[in-house]
């Protein structure tokens, strides 16, 4: 019976550790492998680090990691201002009976692809778009403006596609505020802003970080939204990835960068998790 | 009695998945190839008269290259890489089966472009590729706004600013470097003077940056940004340039002073193709000469099928008169086959232009 029992759960296990072990794991240790390779004059493939030494010798490799993670950052940090008070109107503010309509408007953009999520903004945006035509008709502009192709573009675009990773955490945390805390508080002469910094992000702070590893590892690991909308300045690591693997056929230094990607973001993260004094157990649940 | 159960439920499964994939190949053919090169009515007439049903994927020679590099020349069972990136990968990877040219009707193929793929993609005395399409890159310009481009070195003119579009990819770099007086393709065997000339473009382009309005990746939404006039000048194939002729007579492509740079697109055979006989099915299919000039009536790219012309829509093969007058034809600049290790020199460079400020 015990056997039996055991066997069960190794079938209905296998194909989960089948899937992580052949499709993630074992890729990963060829990747791996094959990062530490390179060819020397001769043709040969040879074991050595140069792959990983030219991402610090040559600054235009390290600089676009900087930028891309300094982007990240920023994104991460913007889509928790805008995402807070969101979250905070939906569960607390609004009537019970429209927070499943309101978080399902919130998903709503998200039943289509990214690429026409993208393509929508682009239209928009464009010189000979949406926005320059109201902006002329209202005689506010005498010519349209590029919008489109700038790093400021390129922030809205990835703030407004991680949304609601963002959203959805917060709102699950505050849901288990006690509304009478903030009542107390006002009792007691808190004014907003206190009330803000001392009970609402001090609780919150478990989603909000949960929220902000998803919204920065998605922003990070993004590729059509800066190519697409960052235009002529917005070289992305990942974009530097794939470079390296299709125009280059350099898959060795391609997939140095992968792994320099990888454990790069794994310190920032980590980082971010100490500054908050969070542990990861905590956050993940 | 659970676990046969699960026992027979999963070698059940498992023949049929077996079975239904098998019965698949046998009927089909994976094409790897270039948006607008698989037609459907070409697609339905070829499976009306072979029973095979033809699966193209859109794709680009860098993609085609890596795919198959990836997979060791399997998954796909026709690829069209373009002639000058077939030897040197097949020399290195071994992605492709030698062509056998007893199976392709070689009497529907223009005799020199025949000869040309043949000696290009030449590994091993055996070739590797037999020559489908042909056509150009070059520049295409709104001529209401920039009367007197002449040459490449205008996407890098002041007069445009802020109108410019190209790609930032390897033609780009060797236009400009033949726009600039050089020959990138005499080149190609010196590596240390080829890099030299790609830094010197590579600088210009830097100091040019400011004057790009965007590099375009996609050609549908550069044709997008040529219609609505917010982009005069690009650096662009000849179909892009023909397509916006037929809209906006203002528009068209030109073959640039220093030469337009000319491809061909080839047929060459995965080494592990399942369906090499309808491969060669289609190569034979689509290069019969109505065939291919459905083919061209619709994409308006220039077909290498003998006697196709005659089937060509006027309006189609005078794009090619205008855009080419014969001194224009006699300077195309052909690409020879890209010898390893430049691909890596250019990735360089362009990585740098883009990270440029």
């Amino acid at each position: 019976m015990k056997n039996q029992k055991r066997w069960g759960l190794f079938f209905f296990l296998s194909p989960v550790l089948l899937w992580l072990f052949l499709l993630i794991v074992l890729p990963h240790i060829d990747l791996l492998a094959m990062s530490f390779r390179i060819e020397n004059d001769d043709g040969q493939m040879v074991w050595s680090l140069s792959n990983y030494l030219n991402f610090f010798e040559e600054p235009i490799y390290w600089l676009t990691f900087v930028r891309t993670a300094i982007f990240s950052i920023l994104v991460t940090f913007l889509t928790f201002v805008i995402a807070l008070p969101v979250a905070f109107y939906i569960t607390k503010v609004v009537a019970p009976k429209f927070q499943g309509f309101l978080l399902v408007l919130l998903l709503l953009p998200f039943w289509v692809s990214e690429l026409v999520r993208v393509y929508g903004w682009m239209i928009l945006l464009r010189e000979s778009g949406v926005i320059n035509h109201f902006l002329i008709k209202l005689g506010l502009l005498n010519q349209p403006i590029e919008m489109l192709y700038k790093d400021a573009t390129m922030i809205l675009g990835l703030v407004y596609t991680s949304m609601l990773f963002m959203v959805v955490p917060i709102t699950s945390v505050l849901d288990s505020l006690d509304n009478s805390l903030i009542e107390a508080a006002y009792d007691l002469g808190a004014n907003m802003w206190t009330i803000l910094f001392k009970i609402i992000i001090p609780h919150a702070t478990p989603g909000i970080v949960s929220g902000s590893i998803v919204v920065f590892m998605l922003t990070l690991g993004n590729y059509l939204t800066p190519n697409l909308m960052g235009g002529k300045n917005s070289l992305w690591f990942t974009e530097q990835i794939y470079n390296q693997f299709i125009a280059s056929f350099n898959w060795n230094q391609g997939s140095a960068f992968g792994f320099l990607l990888l454990v790069l973001s794994s310190i920032v993260v980590w980082l971010g998790l100490k500054l908050t004094r969070q542990n990861l157990r905590k956050v993940v649940q | 009695m659970m676990k046969r159960f699960f026992v027979i439920a999963f070698i059940i499964s498992a023949f049929l998945a077996v079975n239904i994939s098998s019965a698949l190949a046998a009927e089909t053919l994976r094409l790897i190839t270039w948006s607008g090169y698989t037609p459907k009515v070409l697609l339905d007439k070829f499976e009306k008269e072979t029973g095979i049903k033809v699966m193209p994927t859109n794709s680009s020679n860098e993609e085609m290259i890596a795919k198959l590099r990836a997979t060791r020349g399997a998954g796909f069972d026709l690829a069209q890489p373009s002639q000058d990136r077939i030897s040197s990968v097949q020399e290195k990877y071994n992605l492709y089966q030698p062509i056998d040219l007893s199976k392709v009707k070689t009497d529907q193929i223009i005799p020199s472009m025949l000869e040309a793929v043949k000696k290009n993609t030449m590994v091993n005395g055996k070739p590797h590729a037999v020559p489908f399409c042909w056509g150009s890159s070059g520049l295409v310009i709104n001529r209401k706004f920039a009367r007197d481009a002449q040459d490449y070195t205008d996407i890098l003119n002041k007069k445009y600013a802020g109108r410019i579009s190209y790609r930032l990819k390897r033609p780009t770099l060797l236009a400009l470097a033949f726009a600039m007086g050089d020959d990138p393709f005499a080149k190609y065997g010196d590596i240390n003077a080829y890099r030299a000339l790609m830094e010197k473009v590579g600088q210009a382009m830097i100091e040019g940056k400011a004057l790009v309005k965007n590099y375009w990746t996609n050609g549908d939404a550069l044709l997008q940004s040529m219609r609505t006039e917010e982009v005069y000048l690009a650096m662009a194939w000849d179909k892009g340039g023909w397509k916006l002729h037929a809209e906006n007579p203002e528009i068209d492509f030109f073959a640039p002073k220093s030469g337009a740079l000319g491809w061909i697109d080839t047929f060459a055979i995965p080494a592990k193709s399942e369906n090499v006989e309808g491969a060669y099915k289609w190569i034979n299919f689509i290069l019969r000469p109505e065939n291919a000039a459905v083919f061209t009536n619709l994409d308006t790219t220039a077909n290498c099928s003998k006697g196709a012309n005659k089937f060509v829509d006027p309006a189609i093969s005078g794009n090619f008169e205008r855009s080419f007058p014969p001194a224009a034809i006699e300077n195309i600049k052909w690409y020879p086959p890209v010898p390893a290790k430049l691909e890596e020199i250019e990735g360089k460079i362009l990585d740098k232009v883009k990270a440029a400020k």
